[in-house]
């Protein structure tokens, strides 16, 4: 049973930690793309940058069956509803990627006289993992996806790397 | 929903604005009798971000880089679309070597762009390993366009008056050896797609449209090529030095689902025709046009440029009042006339269809609303 926040109500200590380790490691993320980043998601999940690597590469249509949200481009005002009923749908526990420039703060997009655009999907949604770029090349959003597992799991593989490179 | 000329005896399903085959954000409202639609109704806006409005706030050279966020798919004929629109107004002649690297760039991009809509169309119809297929072919043009522009997908090359950077001998040999290895697996499509009943099945003789429907409508581009219209600007008002080059147009004979799909199929090899020609005959010389102004401020007056990009007619018209910024930028995109014929085809046909009619459209969401 879980609260409305995706906080569950009771811990469970070692098997939270061994659920954790299953939830990070097999990332079911939504076929969700808004813009020009959605196709480099898609190149990510192809076949150079193979997703799969990281289970990660089962993108699901249906918010229903998925775990992540990669917000792939510029929310547009009408857009901005969807989102969030397509976040709602999602079960918890869920987590959010915002991809590229437009979905973090607007964007080349944003400038004061702007009338059509949600400047950032955090307005919207929490996000976890903001991958920067425009587009973010598909390793970024590998890197982005790496970054969450780590966030899930308390361990990362990624710090494997830093320890070395330290 | 019922205000909008909707019936109570049908039920209306909404397809979109999230669902993996509108390719993006679009959304069509269904009205359904049983499996087959009564009427379709195609829900644009999702993708609004004010291209043209922002193209009145920003210098010439400011609004260059939102072109190659317009259709991202085939993002250097629209800077070259935009480009070629301002060396009008500024009256430069682009030096020939640029236009030979502009036109080889711009046909790797075409090419791309012909591959992810293969890859995502199918993978609409149920077929996903062409889809890993087109990706990795794909992904060796993205490595020759990085080599050159710097990015992978937005691409912002051209410069006013020519390129900023030129070509080196490393990437002309790149684009042979592309060539060689396109080529060579076309029998893995053939084999894999073209021969396959399943996809056959599922595209021949659905969503058919007349030649005087693409009239009607103003269809460009493999839509209007799909029903044997051979219309090209390419061939019909050439632009740039594609005169030079030896090339057809594919052309469709019913107008369906299948001979736009082999339009594009077969429009790959053009291309690559296009490029090796022009790999072959690039001239030396300089890649920027002398005397391009440091602050560009065109003098008064008005043009409109067409160029063939990779899903129709991509026109600009361009109003200048000798100011620093556009007076008005008119974008004429492609996706736009061309999903106007969506709610005439979609009629009779089953849900299953409108997936693989819709797909066959080419829609780039965010380039129909702008």
């Amino acid at each position: 049973m879980e609260t409305k926040t995706g906080e569950p109500l009771i811990h469970l200590g070692v098997l939270e930690e061994a659920l954790n380790l299953a939830r990070a490691n097999s990332l079911w993320p939504m076929t969700f793309g808004l813009a020009c980043c959605a196709i480099e998601m898609m190149a990510a999940g192809a076949a150079r940058f193979d997703l799969d690597r990281f289970g990660a590469g089962v993108f699901r249509p249906s918010p229903r069956q998925c775990d992540l949200m990669i917000v792939a481009g510029t929310i547009s005002k009408k857009m901005g509803p969807a989102v969030v009923r397509l976040y709602e749908q999602m079960p918890a526990p869920k987590w959010v990627i915002a991809m590229g420039n437009c979905a973090i703060s607007g964007g080349p997009f944003y400038y004061p006289d702007m009338y059509a655009i949600v400047p950032g999907a955090d307005l919207l949604i929490p996000v976890d993992v903001y991958v920067p770029g425009c587009p973010p090349r598909p390793e970024g959003l590998i890197e982005g996806i790496l970054l969450l597992e780590e966030k899930i799991t308390g361990r990362g593989r990624l710090r494997k790397f830093r320890d070395v490179a330290q | 929903m019922l205000e909008r000329g909707l019936e109570e005896k049908y039920y209306v399903l909404n397809l979109g604005p999230q669902h993996p085959s509108t390719h993006g954000v679009l959304r069509v409202e269904l009205q359904m009798e049983g499996e087959f639609i009564v009427k379709a109704d195609p829900d644009i806006g999702y993708g609004h971000r004010g291209h043209e409005h922002m193209a009145e706030n920003r210098t010439y050279l400011q609004f260059l880089p939102n072109l190659g966020r317009v259709d991202y798919l085939h993002a250097l004929a629209y800077n070259q679309c935009y480009c070629m629109a301002v060396e009008k107004l500024l009256e430069l002649k682009v030096p020939e070597r640029a236009e030979f690297i502009r036109v080889i760039t711009c046909e790797l991009n075409r090419i791309a762009s012909h591959l992810l809509w293969i890859g995502a169309y199918l993978l609409d119809l149920g077929a996903f390993t062409p889809f890993l297929y087109c990706f990795d072919d794909r992904e060796n043009i993205l490595d020759l366009l990085d080599r050159v522009t710097g990015s992978r997908l937005t691409y912002c090359y051209y410069r006013f008056g020519g390129v900023p950077r030129d070509v080196d001998d490393d990437f002309l040999a790149g684009c042979k050896a592309f060539a060689r290895r396109l080529r060579s697996r076309y029998r893995d499509y053939e084999n894999l797609v073209n021969k396959n009943v399943i996809f056959l099945e599922r595209t021949k003789g659905i969503g058919i449209i007349t030649p005087e429907q693409c009239v009607q409508y103003g269809l460009t581009g493999p839509m209007v090529r799909g029903s044997g219209i051979p219309y090209d600007i390419r061939k019909c008002e050439p632009y740039s030095v594609y005169p030079l080059f030896d090339f057809e147009i594919p052309v469709g004979s019913t107008g369906d689902v299948y001979d736009r799909y082999m339009v594009r199929y077969r429009e790959m090899e053009q291309s690559l025709r296009i490029i090796e020609q022009a790999v072959d005959r690039i001239p030396a010389g300089p890649i920027m046009a002398e005397k391009v102004p440091k602050r560009i401020k065109p003098a008064p007056g008005e043009v409109y440029v067409a160029v063939e990009a990779a899903r129709g007619e991509f026109g600009i018209f361009l109003v200048s009042q000798g100011e620093t910024a556009p007076y008005r930028l008119k974008l004429r995109v492609p996706s736009f006339g061309n999903l106007s014929i969506l709610p005439e085809i979609a009629v009779d046909t089953l849900v299953a269809d409108l997936v693989a009619i819709l797909g066959s459209i080419d829609v780039v969401v965010p380039e129909i609303d702008r």
